[in-house]
């Protein structure tokens, strides 16, 4: 099972992927912001990373910038999380790095697949 | 199906949200007032991006159409297509309002648009430029029907495409799920082996999937490379047909500069559940007990064996110390979160009554008890409502007096000795001691105002039934009067003051304990039981000689203290205690202070000073007049803690029948 890094300044929905995720039996850790993300993964080699856009310190898309500079994490999958409202910003995660997206609103379901789409 | 019940998050979304919305409404009064920092703007956007996104995670439906439309207003400013007015300011304070009532009757299983949120609804979708606010996803025509037995692909990953983290294996394993998979592979690029970046890919497929999978579940495996790739996806058609492919569209918009915004602004926090900080409380409490029980043990015994054990007791005395102090800070909140909703109120009570107002807020990270801090919100309220509304004069009338035009109402929280003060201070008319006493006298409150300090006037206010305003208006007439802000402040074991200059503004004055959960107590001995008086209602304690004692009509005992004659009560009358009844110069009177009134309580002996863990009387047994709860003591036994304020009424009572 996969060491995933769940960030999001939402604290609902971090636990309600963090839940989904560790209810499929991955090992997951929490960031609220995308600088607190950078510091959790220079400690940790994570398997995956899903990452909110908006966010307060440091957002989404800079942290995924930042996060491909990082040794160990040039091809790790990075998913944004995004709403369907942000189509330049699916765009813009990819000019940074990330490796696709999840659109909000997604149900438990729809995060499973998708991560196992990456990890698959 | 995963088996994940979403339920379970909705009060964290529900808390976040409205912390959400604390920050947006923060954010728009201070923009209102002229601040331009971009930040502030995002926190609004990020608050209203939020709650959208968990709303329609959570299946809150209403909640996050609604918040769609003020989101897209927001995103408007923030892009700089539209600049930030007052009436959009005013429009987004709106729609706080109206998603806070949304989540609290989605919280409440009562979900449903009321007809004012429609109504707001309509004038954001007004606003907001272009009408329709709905994306354009929808405008993707729908592909005609195609007889598809197959799909042609060819894939050329530019060579960077790995260090995305998408990887042509996975891809492929995605297609062979939709059918048999034939994968040919171009190596012409490959370089020497020497010169090769093992990161990079250089590798072109051609790929046939023998399935009639739909387009969209073909093109949505390359989704995510869209732009790092050539691609070309062609259909196998039954008919021959001119089906032309379909490659990558459109090359992505190029990529904004993303600004970096460092706040800090946005305080960190846990969330425990009150419960199992009050069972932690508790606990604490019971150590505290048995520390206290091992230091009266230690205290009876000589042996020089036992310096080990006393050492050892004085370690876990301070540990306890310690740990009790620690635990109780989990309890603690910032006033600020009260202090957030009065620039909102004093803003929209301003404009209503057109006055010019600023609020100065101070102290807000002092801290108070979670429970104190519930229930101080709305004797403040009251408070402020009354400062604007009575208090603060409209701008020719502060002129006329040779004030500026706008009145300043200060709001301020400190620490003073063991208690927390709030201040609620405006510059205002302050009180007309002469309306205040013919009131009072029309009232039948007093019968003249001759000889009255003007703190006495003042104290006035807070009789049952006054009320100053000569025209009730819409603000401060809503029934609830002065008296029943003391009332709440007492309720909290607090105090309520007033002082005033007439023409120069009026401060109140809160004092209210650091917590509700431990008191500081003086114990004392009536009859064959313990009392314990709080330390905070304490003025003085002393012994009373025979002859400075008067008996009155009616059975009553009153005792010369300094200039006063106070009233003696006995806790062993009032509490009916069993045991030798003392004779009042064999005891010990504690002077006492509740309610502005002061009494002395007569007690056979002191016994010491202790802190005590309050547990509920009412909980266990039932309210008990002068009573406010229990305590177990060293030895196992149980105290009661007077409630000095009801003694005090009692005692009026008394003297009034």
């Amino acid at each position: 099972m996969a060491n995933i890094l769940a960030v999001d300044d939402s604290a609902s929905m971090r636990s309600m992927v963090a839940f989904t995720l560790r209810g499929a039996g991955h090992d997951v850790d929490e960031a609220d912001n995308g600088r607190n993300a950078l510091d959790q993964a220079g400690g940790k080699k994570y398997d995956l990373v899903l990452a909110d856009v908006n966010m307060p310190v440091m957002d989404g898309i800079s942290m995924v910038r930042e996060m491909r500079t990082m040794a160990g994490y040039s091809g790790v999958p990075i998913l944004m999380l995004t709403t369907e409202s942000d189509v330049n910003k699916k765009m813009e995660g990819k000019a940074a790095g990330a490796t696709g997206w999840l659109v909000k609103p997604f149900d438990p379901d729809q995060l499973l697949a998708t991560v196992a789409r990456v990890l698959g | 199906m995963s088996k994940v019940d979403l339920a379970q998050f909705h009060k964290a979304f529900h808390e976040e949200s409205l912390d959400g919305l604390d920050a947006m409404e923060q954010a728009l009064l201070a923009l209102d007032e002229g601040a331009e920092d971009p930040e502030l703007i995002n926190v609004v956007f990020r608050a209203a991006h939020s709650i959208k996104g968990g709303a329609a995670t959570f299946g809150f439906a209403d909640v996050a159409a609604f918040t769609h439309v003020a989101e897209n207003l927001m995103d408007e400013v923030r892009s700089g297509r539209r600049p930030m007015e007052k009436a959009v300011v005013e429009l987004l304070l709106r729609s706080g309002d109206i998603i806070r009532d949304m989540l609290s009757l989605q919280m409440a299983g009562q979900p449903g648009a009321s007809a004012e949120s429609q109504a707001l609804l309509a004038e954001l979708s007004a606003m907001v430029a272009g009408g329709s606010a709905v994306p354009a996803a929808a405008a993707k025509a729908a592909a005609p029907a195609e007889a598809i037995e197959g799909w042609d692909i060819a894939f050329r990953p530019f060579d960077y495409l790995l260090k995305t983290g998408n990887d042509p294996a996975r891809m492929f394993r995605e297609l062979q799920g939709m059918g048999p998979l034939s994968v040919s592979t171009d190596a012409s690029a490959l370089p020497p082996l020497a010169s090769m970046d093992p990161t990079a890919s250089y590798l072109a497929y051609t790929l046939g999937l023998a399935a009639g999978a739909k387009r969209a579940a073909v093109e949505g495996v390359f989704d995510w490379v869209d732009g790092d790739c050539d691609l070309t996806i062609t259909p196998r058609v039954a008919a021959p047909a001119p089906a032309p492919a379909a490659a990558a569209p459109a090359a992505p918009a190029a990529p904004r500069a993303v600004r970096e915004v460092a706040t800090n602004s946005e305080a960190s926090s846990v969330r425990v559940g009150i419960e199992k900080i009050d069972t932690l409380i508790n606990l604490v409490g019971e150590l505290v007990i048995t520390q206290s029980m091992l230091s009266q043990f230690h205290d009876g015994v000589q042996d020089a064996q036992l310096e080990m054990l006393r050492q050892g007791l004085a370690q876990l005395a301070r540990h306890t110390r310690e740990l009790q102090e620690s635990v109780m800070s989990i309890r603690m909140l910032p006033i600020s979160t009260v202090f957030n909703r009065f620039p909102r109120l004093v803003r929209d009570l301003a404009q209503k009554l057109d006055k010019k107002v600023v609020l100065d807020l101070r102290g807000e990270t002092t801290e108070l008890d979670k429970t104190v801090l519930e229930k101080i919100g709305d004797p403040l309220v009251h408070l402020v409502r009354n400062a604007i509304d009575h208090g603060l004069e409209v701008p020719a009338k502060r002129q006329a007096a040779g004030k500026g035009d706008t009145g300043t109402l200060r709001m301020e929280a400190f620490h003073r000795g063991g208690s927390i003060v709030v201040e609620v201070a405006d510059d205002g008319a302050g009180l007309n001691r002469d309306a205040i006493v013919a009131k009072a006298i029309q009232r039948g409150i007093i019968a003249s105002g001759d000889g009255m300090t003007d703190d006495q006037v003042a104290e006035l206010i807070f009789e049952a039934g006054f009320s100053t305003a000569a025209a009730t208006t819409d603000l401060s007439g809503r029934g609830v009067g002065m008296d029943v802000v003391r009332r709440n402040v007492m309720d909290l074991g607090g105090t309520v003051g007033i002082t005033s200059k007439y023409g120069q503004g009026t401060t109140f004055t809160i004092t209210l304990p650091l917590t509700l959960a431990i008191i500081d107590g003086l114990t004392a001995a009536v009859g064959e039981e313990t009392y314990i008086v709080p330390l905070v209602s304490i003025v003085e304690s002393v012994q009373v000689k025979a002859e400075n004692v008067r008996s009155v009509v009616g059975g009553g005992e009153l005792f010369r203290f300094r200039d006063e004659w106070l009233p003696i009560v006995r806790l062993f009358d009032v509490f009916g205690c069993s045991g030798p009844r003392r004779a009042v110069d064999e005891g010990i009177v504690i002077v006492v202070e509740g309610e502005g009134t002061r009494i002395g309580l007569f007690v056979d002996e002191l016994i010491g000073q202790q802190q005590a863990v309050v547990k509920s009387l009412e909980a266990n047994y039932r309210r008990v007049t002068g009573i406010s709860g229990a305590t177990i003591l060293a030895d196992g036994s149980v105290a009661l803690i007077t409630d000095i304020a009801g003694l005090v009424r009692l005692q009026g009572r008394r003297k009034a029948a």
